[in-house]
């Protein structure tokens, strides 16, 4: 009873990553469409960077979040000169478009910062916070980083007129338009927000599964499968779904399927969700006209 | 000098051209209308006025050129374009698509009065100020839409077929509104109708389009006078 | 097929089977990758570039091929040329039973799905449950075959004609397939799904039947790389092989069979000319290529070569009708 209290919240902790990474999947994919496959490699090189900012002397929090900075960039400059030429393409072109970007930021991270495997710090305290016996703090306060990220994120999109904006865009970027909204730029803009988040996925999950350039491939099938399960139109969908599949996958690890075979699990989960309910269980189904 | 001035606008869809040299023009604080049947050509008038389709002309609002312009750009000059579909965001309230409209306003301050204005003019509106636009009836998303494009204080007003799909009587009443709107606060107003009737009712100018060119025009006494006009070319 | 066309085939025919008199046994080891590739590559061709389908998980197939040789030679004794057909057979079925399921994904939807097929691969290679069969991560040595009858070819001359003989017959096949009704119906499908449905295609069929040949395609490929490179290992078969195998045919040329050879030139040579350029990266050269080729030369080399000949042909026209009319009194 208690190894399964304990895998379903280490599941909590891997499971709030997945959901921002989800979530910042979602983001892109409720502006444009596209599902941005080199979003794990991103966050992967932008945790690079804050490694590099740490060994350099930077203070963790003091790194963490410049590198954020650094990836709100890294997204916006990626938009622009990118991907805004192809977006509107045959979706073949998209694709490697994509995948292309996801070989270079692997090869580039592999070339400056070697493929050996390195230890990122955790900004948490190593004793049990608040006396949490089956939580390690960093687990604690990785799920503490992510609520704050979701709280401020929904705050943002609620009730800034940016935010209004920005799901104006996403939603009917033709009368976006015709209120003044510069739709191009708010896609920009998604961009830059689901890059820093996924470079604060990557910060977290770092000191987990220590840092190398393959680092997010898996953790990046897990938030497709989490983004899919929950809705890939729902951002709430995606934060639950995440937590969802961080769970199944350490309780299915652990008790039923042994831990080999976990990245399957996101496979299955994968295949499923798009054969059973391919508008996961909180997105609704959408009626397009032929 | 003209509020509005069009020379020779062609608008492609891709390699289909549907406007093929179409000029008029309109003065500040009129109300024209743009007559004609399905296919002429008048909704892309109004798109290419707001840069939604290729085009090559010349557009001239308040003497300065604006073909080249992007959207958003044409937005702020103080043109507001009400899409044929009421184009509203289905998925926010109200109100958000109100405040929507006023996205790009600098004088915060008076908006909450434009929006007292807006409700004062449409009460249906406050009503439902909370309720998802997409659920609103027809005749109230029109309105939606019509308030929408007002709340940007908008010196030239484009309408697409406003009366489409609403009873007589509604569109009645919205048409009586616009007719109030446009004394009061001196909006200008450009409106595509099928309906020919009713928009010569509302308008002073009128112009009609027939296969991407202007074939008529006049005011809309005259043309509404004209019976061997309204008999071949609006069939009532 | 027009006779200039063909005698240029004919023409390559030729050099390709001299080709191993006149370089060494490794250029020749390295062409044999090329013929191997360009079959894998036609296979992913029919599936994403005639069909549309696309597939970012085509490794999986060329990972079932080649460890259904190294199985069937390893712990059966089966002779490496039964191999083929065997491996052939069972990535169509395979590749039909994934097909069935793939009907219900579009576009997007379908890459991801064969994203996470071709990540998860290594993994499912690993497993230690079938260890006994898969070698586990060490995989299975085999051995390379010796040229028959006593010929006077070394084992890689011997290994490039039988590779180029397989390949001879499955260019044969697919050019036949796809220039007849199958081909058309795959391109009706790709290009307007609906209208082919409502003029009586039988999408389903067609779709499911489309991924098995795919995959038969490159499971060959896999079977004729495993015994090529005489072993297989779970981690040779990841997800960058999909990437590769995705590579090869934007670059190529998508729906194109001659594309299938100019991507696997590409696939087999650039990463060596790559990595001349940058030691470290290779992989990002490969990036920026693919990526530069999506915007430049979107039809890739045989688009690019179609439309150079088109122009050229034009050309002669032109001039041909200026001869005319000054002849002409």
């Amino acid at each position: 009873m208690e190894a399964l209290l304990h895998q379903v919240l280490a599941g909590l902790a891997t499971g709030g990553i997945y959901a921002s990474l989800a979530l910042a999947l979602v983001m892109i994919y409720q502006a444009t469409h596209l599902v941005n496959f080199a979003q794990g490699e991103m966050a992967m090189f932008c945790t690079y960077i804050a490694w590099s900012l740490v060994n350099a002397g930077v203070p963790y929090w003091g790194a963490f979040f410049l590198t954020v900075g650094i990836a709100f960039v890294l997204g916006v400059a990626i938009e622009r000169i990118i991907i805004r030429p192809v977006q509107n393409g045959p979706v073949l072109g998209i694709v490697v478009v994509f995948i292309g970007l996801l070989v270079i930021l692997y090869s580039i991270a592999g070339w400056i910062y070697t493929y050996t495997i390195k230890t990122f710090p955790s900004p948490f305290p190593s004793e049990a916070l608040f006396g949490i016996r089956y939580m390690s703090p960093h687990q604690v306060g990785a799920i503490g980083v992510t609520l704050v990220v979701l709280v401020l994120l929904y705050a943002f999109f609620r009730f800034t007129p940016l935010g209004l904006a920005m799901r104006a865009a996403a939603q009917n970027p033709v009368s976006a338009r015709l209120v003044g909204i510069r739709v191009g730029w708010m896609l920009a803009l998604g961009w830059g927000l689901a890059s820093a988040i996924g470079a604060i996925a990557g910060m977290m999950v770092a000191p987990i599964v220590y840092l190398d350039p393959g680092m997010m491939g898996g953790v990046l099938l897990y938030a497709f499968a989490a983004a899919l399960l929950g809705g890939i139109e729902n951002p709430w969908g995606a934060v639950a779904g995440g937590f969802i599949v961080g769970v199944a996958e350490n309780v299915l690890g652990a008790f039923v399927i042994g831990n080999e075979l976990k990245l399957a699990v996101a496979l299955v989960l994968i295949i499923g969700v798009l054969l059973v309910k391919p508008s996961g269980i909180f997105g609704r189904v959408h009626v397009v006209r032929v | 000098m003209p509020l509005l001035e069009v020379r020779g606008l062609h608008a492609s869809y891709g390699p289909t051209r549907v406007l093929h040299g179409v000029d008029f023009a309109m003065e500040p604080g009129s109300i024209t209308t743009l007559l004609g049947a399905n296919g002429a050509g008048k909704t892309t008038t109004l798109r290419a006025l707001c840069a939604m389709v290729r085009t090559s002309g010349e557009i001239r609002f308040d003497g300065q050129p604006i073909g080249r312009r992007a959207t958003e750009d044409i937005v702020r000059l103080g043109i507001a374009h009400v899409p044929d579909g009421r184009g509203t965001f289905a998925n926010f309230s109200t109100e958000e698509n109100l405040r929507l409209g006023a996205y790009t306003r600098k004088d915060r301050g008076q908006v909450e009065g434009d929006l007292e204005r807006m409700y004062g003019y449409f009460p249906r509106l406050r009503e439902r100020r909370l309720q998802q636009a997409g659920t609103l009836s027809g005749g109230e998303q029109q309105m939606l839409a019509v308030s929408r494009a007002l709340m940007l204080r908008p010196r030239l007003l484009l309408l697409d077929e406003p009366s489409f799909g609403l009873a007589p009587l509604v569109v009645k009443e919205l048409f009586g509104i616009l007719r109030t709107i446009n004394e009061r606060e001196k909006v200008s107003m450009l409106l595509v109708e099928q309906n020919a009737a009713m928009a010569l009712e509302l308008a002073d100018q009128a112009y009609l389009i027939e296969t991407g060119r202007v074939v008529l025009s006049g005011t809309a006494q005259d043309i509404r006078g004209n019976d061997a006009v309204r008999r071949s070319y609006l069939g009532y | 097929m027009t006779r200039k066309n063909l005698v240029l085939l004919l023409v390559l025919l030729a050099v390709a089977c001299v080709l191993p008199f006149l370089v060494t046994d490794y250029r020749t080891f390295q062409f044999t990758l090329v013929l191997i590739y360009a079959i894998a590559l036609l296979g992913l061709n029919i599936l994403t570039g005639y069909n549309g389908q696309i597939s970012l998980g085509h490794g999986a197939f060329y990972a079932i091929g080649a460890y259904a040789a190294a199985i069937l030679m390893d712990k059966f004794g089966v002779p490496y040329w039964l191999t083929i057909p065997a491996a052939g057979a069972v990535c169509l079925v395979a590749g039909f039973l994934f097909g069935l399921p793939a009907l219900r994904l579009e576009g997007l939807y379908l890459a991801l799905a064969t994203f996470a097929l071709g990540v998860t691969v290594p993994q499912l290679l690993k497993y230690h449950h079938v260890e006994q069969w898969t070698g586990g991560v060490q995989g299975i040595v085999i051995a390379k075959p010796e040229a028959p009858f006593g010929l006077p070819l070394s084992a890689d001359q011997w290994l490039y004609y039988f590779t180029l003989a397989i390949t001879v017959v499955m260019f044969l096949f697919g050019w036949n397939l796809l220039r007849g009704r199958v081909g058309r119906a795959l391109v009706a499908i790709r290009d307007h799904h609906i209208a082919a449905e409502a003029m009586g295609i039988n999408n389903a069929l067609y779709k499911s039947l489309a991924f098995g040949v795919s995959a038969m395609y490159t499971g060959i490929a896999g079977a004729l790389g495993a015994i090529a490179v005489q072993f297989v290992a779970p981690d040779s078969f990841n997800v960058f092989l999909s990437i590769v195998f995705l590579v090869g045919i934007v670059v190529g040329g998508l729906a194109s069979i001659s594309g299938a050879i100019y991507g696997a030139l590409f696939i087999q040579f650039i990463p060596n000319f790559a990595d001349e350029i940058s030691k470290a990266a290779p992989w990002a050269i490969f990036g920026v290529l693919m990526i530069g080729f999506v915007y430049l030369m979107p039809t890739g080399v045989a688009g690019a070569i179609r439309m150079l000949r088109a122009r050229w042909a034009a050309r002669q026209t032109v001039s041909m009708k200026v001869k005319l009319k000054e002849e002409t009194p």
